[in-house]
């Protein structure tokens, strides 16, 4: 049986969409509300036993919580310290590889191979080489360079515990933007260099007088894309440290987790998700809204 | 004597470069020399990059112990399957919002783009809540359902780009030979869009081979497990045999690094889009 384009016309779409539209409402529309609902009660996951509602303890709650404020201060030190941290070394790189004669392919292979590799096996490779006393951090810092007498307590130390998880998230992040970067750099015109350069302008009144202004768009592009990403950091410090010791390296999603899986708090877990996942959405929304795509990309 | 400083100059870069080389892969020549060191069960200090009596004892170990194989298939079936689910169905409902009107077309698909955006770690909760009540946990479906959730509508917004920069003359050709809109799905659209549906392929599959959290929230069964999770509690147990570690995190690398390398030009295109979860 063949049906008329013109039935075709009317019911393909809505056959099509079926599957897509079903899995987006059970699985993600659903969560979202259901979620914004749980954060109003003391929620109870026992079987049978009903949840109070409670209005917004869960909230006043949150913005009383110690570790709260803890968790947020820490997410905020990991945005300020990877973002730039990941654009300089990924600009240092691209500028590099932009220049270099030969092997750009297998260098920008190299560089990108921490991106590809998953934040579990990462994670635990940073956690292996941070061991103390006798890791191999330790190794090159005490015995090699001789920089520190004796070895630090990395993952054990308040005051040192989140200098792992940032050196990660900068050293895993630095292809993703050098790739872009790279890209950004190929569009600017090889003749506009090569007239400052008879005017006198050297390599680094080049870079940040021509090179930098032409591809601003790709730079703030980055920015608000790594910023956004920084702020969803969870599994490297759930392996790395799981947020101790004694709570000290927290950061929001992952306090929002403990709450509800260690603590069976999933009301306030909830309260801790939504705030979180209004701040990142609004922020994506206004990044896509506003914030032109850049082109060649 | 320019042409001296020019090779000095080229010189100077490569050394840069092959320096930022080894720091950038430092991390992974611990863990292959680690995975070739056998029967370190103590932490070897001071550490020894080259091993003394390479071997693949922890491959063989790691390959044969502790359900690894059940693990590997596990990731297999569910990275698979969410794949090819999610390519089919975000294709198909790409196919619905680039070629058809009907009433709500675009409100829906602004709906659809700005849930997107709500990062899936914030909807972990509940979603585990609703997994429980539909009998899905500790079953490789609760995983699935929510992968092809998530990547269906990022690549319905992706592909819908793409569907819309294909001419609508090659449609109307089709139709006018007396095709079916099908048939323009199967015989055009998608022969036409190999490049992005290879791209999307690529990054979903890669994105469930990885995914961690909720794999690891929603699977008590230590049967269900998938690979990161195996390998992260497999650290937690032995915990002072990084070798065996080690050689369980390579083997679970090798299918990244394999599509990663044969399909580096599709990287690069599908840079940013891949980003947008995070």
């Amino acid at each position: 049986m063949k049906l008329s384009l013109q039935t075709q016309k009317k019911v393909i779409p809505y056959l099509f969409l079926i599957p897509a539209i079903t899995f987006f409402l059970v699985f993600q529309l659903f969560p979202i509300i259901k979620g914004i609902q749980m954060s109003f009660y003391n929620w109870s996951i026992m079987p049978g036993k009903v949840s109070e509602f409670i209005g917004w303890d869960n909230y006043t709650k949150a913005f009383n919580d110690p570790i709260v404020k803890l968790a947020a201060k820490n997410t905020l030190i990991y945005a300020l310290v990877t973002v730039p941290g990941q654009m300089i070394f990924a600009m240092m790189a691209a500028v590099l590889l932009n220049t270099i004669p030969k092997g750009k392919g297998l260098f920008r292979a190299l560089y990108y191979l921490p991106v590809v590799t998953s934040w579990v096996i990462v994670s635990l490779l940073i956690r292996y080489m941070f061991q103390s006393p006798q890791g191999v951090v330790n190794y090159i810092l005490v015995d090699l360079l001789h920089i520190v007498d004796s070895p630090i307590p990395w993952l054990i130390d308040r005051r040192y515990a989140f200098i792992p998880i940032c050196i990660l998230g900068i050293w895993k992040g630095i292809g993703w933007s050098m790739v872009i970067y790279l890209a950004a750099l190929q569009s600017v015109p090889k003749e506009l260099e090569e007239v400052a350069e008879i005017d006198g302008a050297n390599g680094w009144q080049r870079f940040w007088n021509i090179t930098v202004p032409l591809i601003s768009p790709t730079i703030v592009f980055t920015l608000v894309m790594l910023l956004i990403g920084a702020f969803n950091v969870f599994i490297s410090v759930m392996i790395i440290t799981n947020g101790g010791p004694m709570q000290q390296t927290e950061v929001l999603l992952l306090y929002g987790y403990h709450q509800a899986f260690d603590f069976l708090k999933f009301g306030y877990g909830s309260a801790i998700s939504t705030m979180m996942a209004i701040a990142l959405t609004v922020a994506s929304f206004l990044q896509m809204k506003f914030l032109r795509r850049p082109v060649e990309i | 004597m320019q042409k001296k400083r020019k090779i000095t100059r080229n010189f100077t870069l490569l050394l840069i470069a092959t320096l930022g080389a080894v720091i950038m892969t430092y991390p992974f020549l611990i863990m292959v020399s680690n995975a070739l060191k056998t029967n370190v069960y103590v932490i070897e200090y001071p550490p020894e990059l080259i091993p003394e009596h390479p071997s693949l004892q922890n491959f063989a170990d790691a390959w044969s112990s502790n359900n690894f194989q059940l693990y590997f298939r596990n990731s297999a079936i569910v990275a698979v399957v969410s794949t090819a689910l999610t390519v089919l169905f975000s294709a198909m409902s790409a196919y619905a919002f680039a070629r058809f009107d009907f009433p709500f077309k675009e409100p829906i698909f602004y709906i659809l783009m700005i849930m997107l955006m709500v990062p899936d770690i914030t909807m972990i909760i509940p979603r585990f809540e609703l997994v429980t009540k539909l009998g899905l946990r500790n079953s490789l479906w609760g995983l699935i359902v929510v992968y092809v959730a998530g990547g269906t509508s990022l690549n319905t917004f992706l592909l819908r780009g793409f569907f819309e920069q294909l001419p609508h003359e090659l449609d109307e050709a089709m139709l006018i030979d007396g095709a079916s809109y099908l048939d323009i799905f199967f015989k055009l659209i998608l022969p036409l869009s190999s490049p992005a549906l290879a791209t999307v392929t690529i990054f979903t599959f890669m994105g469930n081979w990885d995914e961690f959290t909720w794999a690891l929230t929603a699977v008590d069964n230590p049967l269900k497990r998938t690979l990161p999770v195996a390998i992260y509690s497999f650290q937690g147990q032995h915990g002072t045999q990084w070798g065996l570690v080690f050689a369980a995190m390579i083997i679970a690398l090798i299918p990244v690094l394999i599509v990663f390398f044969s399909m580096q030009k599709y990287f690069v295109s599908g840079l940013t889009t891949g980003s947008i979860k995070g």
